[in-house]
Protein backbone atom coordinates (compact mmCIF):
# COMPACT_ATOMS: atom_id res chain seq x y z
CA UNK A 1 0.00 0.00 0.00
CA UNK A 2 1.87 2.93 -1.27
CA UNK A 3 1.16 6.49 0.81
CA UNK A 4 1.60 9.67 -1.25
CA UNK A 5 3.29 12.29 0.99
CA UNK A 6 3.82 15.89 -0.84
CA UNK A 7 5.04 18.56 1.50
CA UNK A 8 2.33 19.84 3.68
CA UNK A 9 0.59 16.46 3.92
CA UNK A 10 -0.33 15.58 7.42
CA UNK A 11 -2.51 12.40 7.31
CA UNK A 12 -0.09 10.10 6.26
CA UNK A 13 1.18 8.80 9.22
CA UNK A 14 -2.99 8.31 10.42
CA UNK A 15 -3.51 6.65 6.96
CA UNK A 16 -0.23 4.14 6.96
CA UNK A 17 -1.17 3.46 10.93
CA UNK A 18 -4.53 1.85 9.74
CA UNK A 19 -3.20 0.22 7.15
CA UNK A 20 -0.80 -1.93 9.28
CA UNK A 21 -3.98 -2.53 12.14
CA UNK A 22 -5.79 -3.97 8.98
CA UNK A 23 -2.51 -6.19 7.62
CA UNK A 24 -1.05 -4.10 5.06
CA UNK A 25 2.25 -3.02 4.56
CA UNK A 26 2.55 0.70 4.08
CA UNK A 27 5.62 2.50 2.26
CA UNK A 28 5.57 6.19 0.99
CA UNK A 29 5.26 7.40 -2.14
CA UNK A 30 7.60 10.97 -2.16
CA UNK A 31 5.84 13.51 -4.48
CA UNK A 32 9.05 14.24 -6.23
CA UNK A 33 9.28 10.56 -7.32
CA UNK A 34 7.57 9.68 -10.44
CA UNK A 35 6.30 5.93 -9.89
CA UNK A 36 4.03 4.18 -7.70
CA UNK A 37 6.58 1.70 -7.48
CA UNK A 38 5.07 -2.09 -7.36
CA UNK A 39 2.67 -1.05 -4.48
CA UNK A 40 -0.95 -2.48 -5.26
CA UNK A 41 -2.88 0.15 -3.82
CA UNK A 42 -2.54 3.75 -3.51
CA UNK A 43 -3.83 6.32 -0.97
CA UNK A 44 -3.60 10.03 -1.44
CA UNK A 45 -3.62 11.23 1.84
CA UNK A 46 -5.29 14.33 3.61
CA UNK A 47 -3.28 17.80 4.66
CA UNK A 48 -2.63 20.66 2.86
CA UNK A 49 -0.17 19.75 0.16
CA UNK A 50 1.76 22.71 -0.82
CA UNK A 51 0.04 24.92 1.40
CA UNK A 52 -3.29 24.47 -0.31
CA UNK A 53 -1.81 27.51 -2.76
CA UNK A 54 -3.57 28.56 -5.64
CA UNK A 55 -6.18 25.97 -4.55
CA UNK A 56 -6.42 22.85 -2.57
CA UNK A 57 -4.72 20.59 -4.77
CA UNK A 58 -3.77 22.61 -7.62
CA UNK A 59 -0.27 22.29 -7.10
CA UNK A 60 0.12 18.63 -6.38
CA UNK A 61 -1.13 17.42 -9.24
CA UNK A 62 1.41 18.42 -11.22
CA UNK A 63 4.08 16.55 -8.87
CA UNK A 64 5.81 14.19 -10.99
CA UNK A 65 4.14 11.08 -8.82
CA UNK A 66 0.72 12.29 -10.18
CA UNK A 67 1.59 11.03 -13.15
CA UNK A 68 2.39 7.54 -11.87
CA UNK A 69 -0.93 7.51 -10.07
CA UNK A 70 -2.68 8.75 -12.99
CA UNK A 71 -1.23 5.71 -15.16
CA UNK A 72 -1.82 3.71 -12.16
CA UNK A 73 -5.56 4.21 -12.10
CA UNK A 74 -6.15 3.97 -15.51
CA UNK A 75 -4.51 0.32 -15.17
CA UNK A 76 -7.50 -0.04 -12.87
CA UNK A 77 -4.85 -0.17 -9.39
CA UNK A 78 -7.42 0.93 -7.15
CA UNK A 79 -6.51 4.45 -5.37
CA UNK A 80 -8.08 5.98 -2.57
CA UNK A 81 -8.01 9.72 -1.82
CA UNK A 82 -8.93 11.09 1.66
CA UNK A 83 -9.76 14.77 2.44
CA UNK A 84 -6.83 16.82 0.62
CA UNK A 85 -6.35 13.83 -0.90
CA UNK A 86 -9.56 13.85 -2.71
CA UNK A 87 -8.94 17.73 -3.47
CA UNK A 88 -6.29 16.28 -5.32
CA UNK A 89 -7.85 13.37 -7.19
CA UNK A 90 -10.62 16.06 -8.72
CA UNK A 91 -7.70 18.82 -9.48
CA UNK A 92 -6.06 16.12 -11.02
CA UNK A 93 -9.09 15.58 -13.04
CA UNK A 94 -9.31 11.59 -11.56
CA UNK A 95 -12.25 12.41 -10.26
CA UNK A 96 -15.09 14.72 -11.35
CA UNK A 97 -15.78 18.11 -9.93
CA UNK A 98 -14.73 20.10 -7.34
CA UNK A 99 -14.38 20.91 -3.36
CA UNK A 100 -15.07 24.25 -2.35
CA UNK A 101 -16.12 26.62 0.73
CA UNK A 102 -17.76 24.82 3.08
CA UNK A 103 -21.47 26.64 3.38
CA UNK A 104 -21.24 29.25 6.53
CA UNK A 105 -17.28 29.57 5.94
CA UNK A 106 -16.27 27.20 9.10
CA UNK A 107 -14.29 24.79 9.62
CA UNK A 108 -15.32 21.69 10.37
CA UNK A 109 -14.05 19.20 12.90
CA UNK A 110 -16.02 16.68 13.89
CA UNK A 111 -18.11 13.55 13.91
CA UNK A 112 -20.55 12.58 11.22
CA UNK A 113 -22.66 9.75 9.85
CA UNK A 114 -22.34 8.50 6.44
CA UNK A 115 -24.76 6.35 4.54
CA UNK A 116 -23.44 3.87 2.30
CA UNK A 117 -25.06 4.63 -1.74
CA UNK A 118 -23.45 1.92 -3.31
CA UNK A 119 -20.80 -0.82 -3.12
CA UNK A 120 -19.88 -0.75 -6.47
CA UNK A 121 -16.36 0.69 -5.85
CA UNK A 122 -13.16 -0.32 -4.62
CA UNK A 123 -13.89 1.52 -0.85
CA UNK A 124 -17.60 0.19 -0.27
CA UNK A 125 -17.34 -3.87 -1.64
CA UNK A 126 -17.92 -4.87 1.90
CA UNK A 127 -20.56 -2.88 2.80
CA UNK A 128 -24.81 -2.89 2.05
CA UNK A 129 -25.94 -0.38 1.08
CA UNK A 130 -27.93 1.39 3.48
CA UNK A 131 -25.25 1.14 6.40
CA UNK A 132 -24.36 4.46 8.36
CA UNK A 133 -21.16 4.81 9.55
CA UNK A 134 -20.11 7.35 11.83
CA UNK A 135 -16.47 8.96 10.54
CA UNK A 136 -14.96 11.91 11.32
CA UNK A 137 -14.31 15.02 9.28
CA UNK A 138 -11.74 18.12 9.30
CA UNK A 139 -11.87 20.46 6.45
CA UNK A 140 -12.38 24.16 5.32
CA UNK A 141 -13.14 23.11 1.69
CA UNK A 142 -15.22 20.14 1.30
CA UNK A 143 -18.39 21.83 -0.14
CA UNK A 144 -18.16 19.07 -3.36
CA UNK A 145 -19.56 21.01 -6.57
CA UNK A 146 -20.19 19.26 -9.86
CA UNK A 147 -22.01 21.19 -13.28
CA UNK A 148 -25.58 19.44 -13.21
CA UNK A 149 -24.79 17.11 -16.20
CA UNK A 150 -22.00 15.62 -14.00
CA UNK A 151 -23.58 15.14 -11.20
CA UNK A 152 -26.56 13.45 -13.37
CA UNK A 153 -24.26 10.96 -14.55
CA UNK A 154 -22.54 10.35 -11.00
CA UNK A 155 -26.62 9.82 -10.44
CA UNK A 156 -27.33 7.36 -13.13
CA UNK A 157 -24.12 5.83 -13.02
CA UNK A 158 -24.36 5.23 -8.95
CA UNK A 159 -21.15 6.79 -8.27
CA UNK A 160 -22.23 8.50 -5.15
CA UNK A 161 -20.94 5.69 -2.53
CA UNK A 162 -21.23 7.78 0.60
CA UNK A 163 -23.96 10.85 1.35
CA UNK A 164 -23.73 12.85 4.54
CA UNK A 165 -26.74 11.62 6.57
CA UNK A 166 -26.98 15.39 8.13
CA UNK A 167 -25.09 17.55 5.23
CA UNK A 168 -22.26 19.56 7.34
CA UNK A 169 -20.83 21.52 4.68
CA UNK A 170 -23.56 22.37 1.91
CA UNK A 171 -22.33 19.76 -0.29
CA UNK A 172 -23.96 18.72 -3.49
CA UNK A 173 -27.05 16.48 -3.09
CA UNK A 174 -25.11 15.02 0.51
CA UNK A 175 -22.11 13.94 -1.16
CA UNK A 176 -19.50 12.40 0.66
CA UNK A 177 -17.70 10.02 -1.46
CA UNK A 178 -17.65 9.33 -5.29
CA UNK A 179 -15.97 6.87 -7.60
CA UNK A 180 -14.40 7.60 -11.06
CA UNK A 181 -16.47 5.25 -13.62
CA UNK A 182 -13.93 2.58 -13.72
CA UNK A 183 -14.95 2.21 -9.95
CA UNK A 184 -10.78 1.80 -9.20
CA UNK A 185 -10.63 5.81 -8.18
CA UNK A 186 -12.31 7.14 -5.02
CA UNK A 187 -12.04 10.20 -3.32
CA UNK A 188 -14.08 11.07 -0.10
CA UNK A 189 -13.58 13.77 2.57
CA UNK A 190 -13.84 12.38 5.55
CA UNK A 191 -11.51 10.65 7.35
CA UNK A 192 -11.78 6.23 7.45
CA UNK A 193 -8.32 6.10 8.88
CA UNK A 194 -9.02 7.99 11.98
CA UNK A 195 -11.64 5.73 12.69
CA UNK A 196 -10.36 2.28 13.03
CA UNK A 197 -9.88 2.24 17.04
CA UNK A 198 -12.09 2.26 19.68
CA UNK A 199 -10.12 4.86 21.19
CA UNK A 200 -10.52 7.07 18.44
CA UNK A 201 -14.32 7.01 19.47
CA UNK A 202 -15.08 4.99 16.16
CA UNK A 203 -13.98 1.73 14.44
CA UNK A 204 -16.31 2.49 11.54
CA UNK A 205 -13.84 3.01 8.91
CA UNK A 206 -11.83 -0.29 9.22
CA UNK A 207 -14.68 -1.84 6.74
CA UNK A 208 -13.98 1.19 4.64
CA UNK A 209 -10.04 0.62 4.30
CA UNK A 210 -10.68 -2.94 4.43
CA UNK A 211 -12.64 -3.50 1.05
CA UNK A 212 -9.52 -1.27 -0.37
CA UNK A 213 -6.96 -3.16 1.01
CA UNK A 214 -8.70 -6.50 -0.56
CA UNK A 215 -9.23 -4.39 -3.45
CA UNK A 216 -5.38 -4.13 -3.66
CA UNK A 217 -5.11 -7.66 -3.19
CA UNK A 218 -6.50 -8.76 -6.22
CA UNK A 219 -4.51 -9.09 -9.27
CA UNK A 220 -6.13 -5.11 -9.95
CA UNK A 221 -6.62 -4.54 -14.18
CA UNK A 222 -8.71 -7.75 -14.73
CA UNK A 223 -10.77 -8.44 -11.46
CA UNK A 224 -11.48 -5.29 -10.22
CA UNK A 225 -13.92 -4.23 -12.71
CA UNK A 226 -15.58 -7.47 -12.79
CA UNK A 227 -15.89 -8.19 -9.43
CA UNK A 228 -17.71 -4.96 -8.90
CA UNK A 229 -20.03 -5.00 -12.46
CA UNK A 230 -22.86 -6.09 -10.10
CA UNK A 231 -23.83 -5.03 -7.27
CA UNK A 232 -25.27 -8.83 -6.49
CA UNK A 233 -21.68 -9.79 -5.80
CA UNK A 234 -20.83 -11.75 -2.53
CA UNK A 235 -18.63 -9.27 -0.66
CA UNK A 236 -15.24 -10.00 0.24
CA UNK B 1 7.73 41.92 -26.11
CA UNK B 2 6.78 41.59 -22.27
CA UNK B 3 3.41 42.29 -21.34
CA UNK B 4 2.21 42.96 -17.38
CA UNK B 5 -0.50 40.28 -16.91
CA UNK B 6 -3.41 41.17 -14.64
CA UNK B 7 -5.84 37.50 -14.14
CA UNK B 8 -8.92 37.24 -12.11
CA UNK B 9 -10.20 34.92 -10.93
CA UNK B 10 -13.99 34.44 -9.79
CA UNK B 11 -16.12 32.17 -8.74
CA UNK B 12 -18.74 31.21 -11.75
CA UNK B 13 -22.45 32.52 -11.45
CA UNK B 14 -24.12 29.58 -9.20
CA UNK B 15 -21.47 28.87 -6.94
CA UNK B 16 -21.47 29.48 -3.22
CA UNK B 17 -19.58 32.40 -2.59
CA UNK B 18 -19.42 32.61 1.69
CA UNK B 19 -16.71 34.74 1.89
CA UNK B 20 -18.28 37.31 -0.26
CA UNK B 21 -21.93 36.50 2.14
CA UNK B 22 -19.78 37.30 5.27
CA UNK B 23 -18.23 40.21 4.24
CA UNK B 24 -21.64 41.70 3.22
CA UNK B 25 -23.50 40.87 6.30
CA UNK B 26 -20.86 42.18 7.98
CA UNK B 27 -21.07 45.58 6.07
CA UNK B 28 -24.09 46.96 7.95
CA UNK B 29 -22.30 47.01 11.45
CA UNK B 30 -19.94 49.26 9.84
CA UNK B 31 -22.38 51.96 8.27
CA UNK B 32 -22.37 50.64 4.40
CA UNK B 33 -25.55 50.33 4.03
CA UNK B 34 -25.81 51.43 0.67
CA UNK B 35 -23.16 48.15 -0.28
CA UNK B 36 -24.71 44.95 -1.95
CA UNK B 37 -23.33 42.27 -4.12
CA UNK B 38 -19.80 41.71 -2.86
CA UNK B 39 -17.80 38.77 -4.01
CA UNK B 40 -14.50 37.45 -3.28
CA UNK B 41 -11.80 36.07 -5.69
CA UNK B 42 -7.99 36.27 -6.65
CA UNK B 43 -5.89 38.79 -8.58
CA UNK B 44 -2.66 36.88 -9.83
CA UNK B 45 -0.34 39.56 -11.49
CA UNK B 46 2.42 38.55 -13.68
CA UNK B 47 4.75 38.97 -17.13
CA UNK B 48 5.35 37.22 -19.67
CA UNK B 49 7.39 37.37 -23.07
CA UNK B 50 5.94 37.16 -26.11
CA UNK B 51 6.91 38.05 -29.64
CA UNK B 52 2.82 39.79 -29.82
CA UNK B 53 -0.33 40.19 -28.10
CA UNK B 54 -2.11 37.55 -29.68
CA UNK B 55 0.84 35.03 -28.97
CA UNK B 56 0.71 36.26 -25.41
CA UNK B 57 -3.02 35.92 -24.92
CA UNK B 58 -3.13 32.41 -26.23
CA UNK B 59 -0.31 31.25 -23.12
CA UNK B 60 -2.24 32.88 -20.73
CA UNK B 61 -5.51 31.69 -21.47
CA UNK B 62 -3.62 28.30 -21.44
CA UNK B 63 -2.35 28.91 -18.32
CA UNK B 64 -5.67 29.82 -16.66
CA UNK B 65 -6.96 26.73 -18.19
CA UNK B 66 -4.64 24.18 -16.80
CA UNK B 67 -3.62 25.92 -13.48
CA UNK B 68 -4.77 29.25 -12.89
CA UNK B 69 -8.78 28.39 -12.45
CA UNK B 70 -10.56 25.40 -12.12
CA UNK B 71 -13.18 26.09 -14.89
CA UNK B 72 -15.71 23.35 -12.41
CA UNK B 73 -16.02 26.46 -9.99
CA UNK B 74 -14.01 29.36 -11.15
CA UNK B 75 -14.27 32.05 -14.75
CA UNK B 76 -11.15 34.00 -15.15
CA UNK B 77 -10.77 37.36 -16.96
CA UNK B 78 -7.51 38.59 -18.13
CA UNK B 79 -5.73 41.94 -18.37
CA UNK B 80 -2.75 42.65 -20.57
CA UNK B 81 -0.54 45.84 -20.87
CA UNK B 82 2.58 46.13 -22.70
CA UNK B 83 5.54 46.59 -20.21
CA UNK B 84 6.61 50.13 -19.78
CA UNK B 85 9.35 51.32 -20.80
CA UNK B 86 11.97 51.45 -17.62
CA UNK B 87 9.91 48.20 -16.78
CA UNK B 88 11.03 46.27 -19.46
CA UNK B 89 14.86 46.89 -19.51
CA UNK B 90 14.74 45.24 -16.10
CA UNK B 91 12.99 42.62 -17.22
CA UNK B 92 15.91 42.36 -19.67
Amino acid sequence: MGVVVFPGSNCEGDAMEAVEVLGGEPSVLWHAEATTRSVDAVIVPGGFAHGDYLRPGAIARFSPVMAAVAEFAAEGGPVLGICNGFQVLTEAGLLPGALQKNRGLQFLCTTVALRVESRRSVLTSALEPGTVLHIPINHFEGNYTASPETLAELRSEERVILRYVDNPNGSLDDVAGICSEGRNVVGLMPHPERACHRLLGSTDGIALLRSFLDAGNQPSDLVIPARLSTSAGTPS
Amino acid sequence: MHFDVLVEVRLRPGIADPQGATIERALPALGFHEVTGVSVGKAIRFRVEASDEAEAQHRVDELCRRFLANPVIEDVETTLAVTSGADAAATR
